[in-house]
């Protein structure tokens, strides 16, 4: 189980819990982001933050310290990109 | 305000559904933009025929993925349904567009809605992109889980299904079915009934189911204040009923999406068939977001942007330009033998309505530009890439419009923060927007670098000024909004979810009419205020007015020509005005930015527009009216100007120092009725528009100052 945040681009997993008590995650699980539901990360915006996410058919946006409290289960084929080198 | 008889029907639904365009068909061009009471939302509204010929009042309102309101905007469609906005009933048909590539999502709001019991109809919008995408919707299947509930397949981009709404709603209208409601989990249901007892008993108002829900679920106090429950009131009922949601093994923000997306998984199933193939979207954000072709083509496009905004708007004002100087000069001759009223009209009537309308083919522009990359899908795209640079000081990638809009004009800047969710980040914003380098300032750093800086030092110098100029307000701005949100405002960094939609063709009819209601909110707003204040101005620059002035002036001047003579009768006129005399007692105070009373009585001059220095200079330096920037003769007088007392006398005013001090003032200084009008509308107070004005006035006079008397010393 890992933190959102420290997914690269690329993987995906499935959603383990969310920080309920925050107003940016009721968003997020108004949007679908539930636990069960599998999520990937698209891509790091150009200057490192935010992260593009998708799931259940659409792409948001989010902030890294937001995605820090959502917990994640790598998925066991998900695959394992290079970590992208730093500019 | 409906009229007596006639239905009201609401479009509400998620963000990039359509909505707006579906509006638009039907209504067509009878709408009516206002403004919910006590909140800066836009309130949308126009009348609409259905298929039996009834006439039905529709609101469009804004755009939102859930009923847990947190900004203004969710509120104002919360307050809508449930019936709480002033002189308004409850709606009596609830129309939820939804997007079919999505349907799942967007029929969570559905459910919400179902909460409130109120009859509905499914708008379910975008068809043509779910059939390229190779998805199917099976609407009769819906309709028929939703207990009847009328289910359209529409695409309003294309026109499509059009017609069939008008139908649905006038058999929604009929049939009154409901969106039926979701069975609670006991725990819940009682969680539910707890509150809404204590929030009766504490507000004296019914609280209905719907409205205890959203007490109970959301994590964010909106809904609880606007009802006038206080945090003390509250906080022990709505804790204790978590509680008992708690123990019963659920978590109560996650019950209710949770309760929802299980029960509308059932209900979809073999409703939507086909699986959703990638699209084109997905190609062209490998570009636009890519992280060194990203920020690239984002600069290109926003250099774009700004070379039409300057380049197509120059014809135009040109024209405007002209068609005032006519105006003008006609209106001169026609009066010419009531002084009072000549210059009561050509100048303050004439001109100030001219000052305003030549900046109106920008702000035309830029709303066409800004509403084309909205609706293209770009904007949120460009937020996603902005963020990072914004987040740090406290604003986050939605202030990135605003501060765009704020080169061309500050208005639109300032009524584009509306889109920014967090209420503080859109304060910070607000506030910074006015330092935008806007289009008024450009007059007098073309002057001033023609006059100066490109004679002394070239064209090279001359350009880098000019740049310097724009930047100087950002490089003070960006601290500005740090200080304000981490000291002031003490904002947390603001949550930010934002969906990136996929790419879209924009539809000319959608964002020409936006563009249109945009002008006509600013021409309304900024045009009434502008026309004042120059009035004023006007009044104040020419009374009193003693005729032995002009006959000294005349015995002094014997050998001039008529023309010269007239101009140095003017600009006596000036120096004993009201304005001329309040200049000179005020100079002392611009002594130290070195300005003489000329320039301060331009300075002064100025506040309610600062357009206006320009011509004020021409005034003052004896050159009669019309001058312009371009003007040989304003250039001439301004190099041979020099102090008449002092230890400075007989020393050119204008040195390099105070070239750059004249126009870091004007690039620092709140001189600009309109903004601090909207700013104070748009903050909701005039305190935030009078601590603006204070503080940018105070920096613009600092930075002049510091950089006149440094700039002495060294040079």
């Amino acid at each position: 189980m890992v933190s959102l945040s420290k997914l690269l681009p690329g993987q995906f997993g499935k959603v383990v819990s969310l920080n309920a008590e925050r107003a940016v995650d009721q968003r997020l699980m108004a949007l679908g982001l539930l636990p069960g539901m599998v999520v990937k990360v698209v891509r790091r915006a150009p200057f490192g933050d935010p992260i593009a996410l998708s799931f259940g058919g659409i792409e948001i946006c989010l902030r890294d310290i937001e995605a820090r409290d959502i917990l994640i289960d790598i998925a066991a084929d998900c695959p394992v990109p290079r970590p992208r080198k730093k500019l | 305000m409906s009229e007596a008889g006639q239905a009201r029907v609401v479009l509400v639904g998620n963000p990039n559904t359509g909505k707006s365009t579906l509006f638009n068909a039907l209504t067509g061009l009878r709408q009516r933009v206002g403004n919910y009471p006590g909140v800066t939302v836009a309130r949308k509204s126009g009348t609409c025929e259905l298929a039996d010929g009834q006439k039905v009042e529709l609101v469009d309102l804004p755009g939102l993925y859930s009923l847990a309101a947190v900004s203004p905007d969710e509120r104002v469609v919360v307050d809508a349904l449930l019936g709480r906005v002033k002189n308004e009933r409850v709606p009596d048909v609830v129309v939820v567009v939804c997007d079919a590539t999505n349907l799942l999502r967007n029929l969570f709001l559905a459910a919400q809605i179902a909460e409130l019991g109120l009859p509905m109809v499914i708008a379910v919008n975008q068809m043509d992109a779910a059939k390229t995408r190779g998805i199917e919707i099976d609407g009769p299947l819906l309709s028929y889980r939703l207990n009847g509930v009328p289910v359209v397949l529409l695409s309003a981009w294309k026109g499509e299904g059009i017609t069939e709404v008008r139908r649905a709603v006038a058999t929604g209208l009929r049939q009154k079915s409901t969106f039926p409601t979701v069975t609670w989990p006991d725990a819940i249901a009682k969680a539910v009934a707890t509150v809404a007892l204590a929030a009766e008993r504490d507000t004296h108002q019914p609280v209905p189911g719907a409205l205890a829900q959203r007490l109970l679920f959301d994590t964010a106090p909106t809904i609880a204040e606007a009802i006038g429950w206080t945090a003390e009131a509250r906080e022990v009922p709505i804790r204790q009923a978590r509680e008992q949601v708690r123990s019963s093994g659920l978590n109560p923000p996650a019950a209710e999406p949770m309760v929802h997306y299980a029960r509308l998984r059932e209900i979809l199933e073999g409703v939507v068939r086909g699986v959703s193939r990638e699209t084109a979207t997905v190609a062209v954000d490998a570009i636009l977001l890519h992280r060194i072709f990203g920020p690239l083509c984002f600069a290109a496009i926003m250099l774009g942007l700004f070379w039409s905004v300057f380049a197509l708007a120059k014809l135009p004002m040109a024209w405007i330009q002209q068609g005032v100087d006519l105006t003008k000069a006609f209106a001169a001759s026609y009066l010419v033998s009531t002084p009072m009223l000549q210059s009561l009209v050509a100048d303050g009537v004439v001109g100030g309505v001219g000052a305003f309308l030549t900046f109106l083919p920008q702000i035309l522009i830029l709303f066409l530009f800004v509403g084309i990359l909205e609706d293209s899908g770009y904007m949120a795209r460009a937020a996603f890439i902005m963020d990072r640079l914004f987040s740090w000081c406290g604003l986050n990638g939605k202030s990135f419009v605003p501060l765009l809009s704020g080169f061309a004009c500050a208005i639109p800047g300032l009524l584009s923060t509306r889109t920014i969710e967090d209420p503080k980040a859109r304060l910070a914003t607000a506030f910074t927007v006015p330092f935008m380098s806007c289009s008024a300032r450009f007059p007098i750093y073309a002057l001033m670098c023609a006059a100066f800086i490109g004679p002394r030092y070239g064209a090279f110098w001359e350009s880098v000024a000019m740049v310097g100029m724009h930047v100087v307000g950002l490089a003070v701005a960006v601290p500005t909004a740090f200080i304000l949100t981490r000291f002031i405002l003490k904002v947390r960094p603001a949550p930010f979810v934002l969906e990136l939609p996929r790419y879209q063709m924009p539809k000319p009819r959608d964002v020409i009419w936006r563009m249109w209601q945009n002008a006509s909110e600013f021409v309304s707003k900024a045009g009434t205020l502008i026309f004042a204040i120059t009035f004023v101005v006007w009044a104040l620059t020419y009374f009193p007015r003693d005729p032995a002035v002009a006959e000294r002036v005349r015995a002094e001047s014997p050998q001039m020509n008529a023309e010269q003579v007239e101009a140095r009768v003017q600009a006596a006129y000036v120096e004993q005005s009201w304005m001329g005399r309040f200049g000179k007692s005020v100079q002392p105070v611009f002594d130290p930015c070195g300005f003489d009373w000329k320039l301060t009585v331009g300075v002064l001059a100025s506040f309610p527009a600062r357009e206006v220095i320009v011509s004020t200079l021409g005034i003052t330096y004896s050159l009669g009216e019309g001058s312009d920037a371009n003007s040989e003769d304003l250039r001439s007088a301004m190099r041979e100007a020099k102090w008449t007392e002092g230890s400075r006398v007989d020393t050119p005013i204008f040195t390099l120092p105070t070239v750059l001090a004249l126009m870091i003032f004007f690039a620092l200084c709140s001189q600009c009725g309109s903004t601090v009008a909207t700013l104070a509308q748009e903050a909701g107070s005039w305190r935030w528009a009078a601590a603006s004005f204070v503080y940018m006035t105070a920096l613009a006079w600092i930075f002049a100052t510091a950089v006149y008397q440094i700039g002495s010393k060294i040079l």
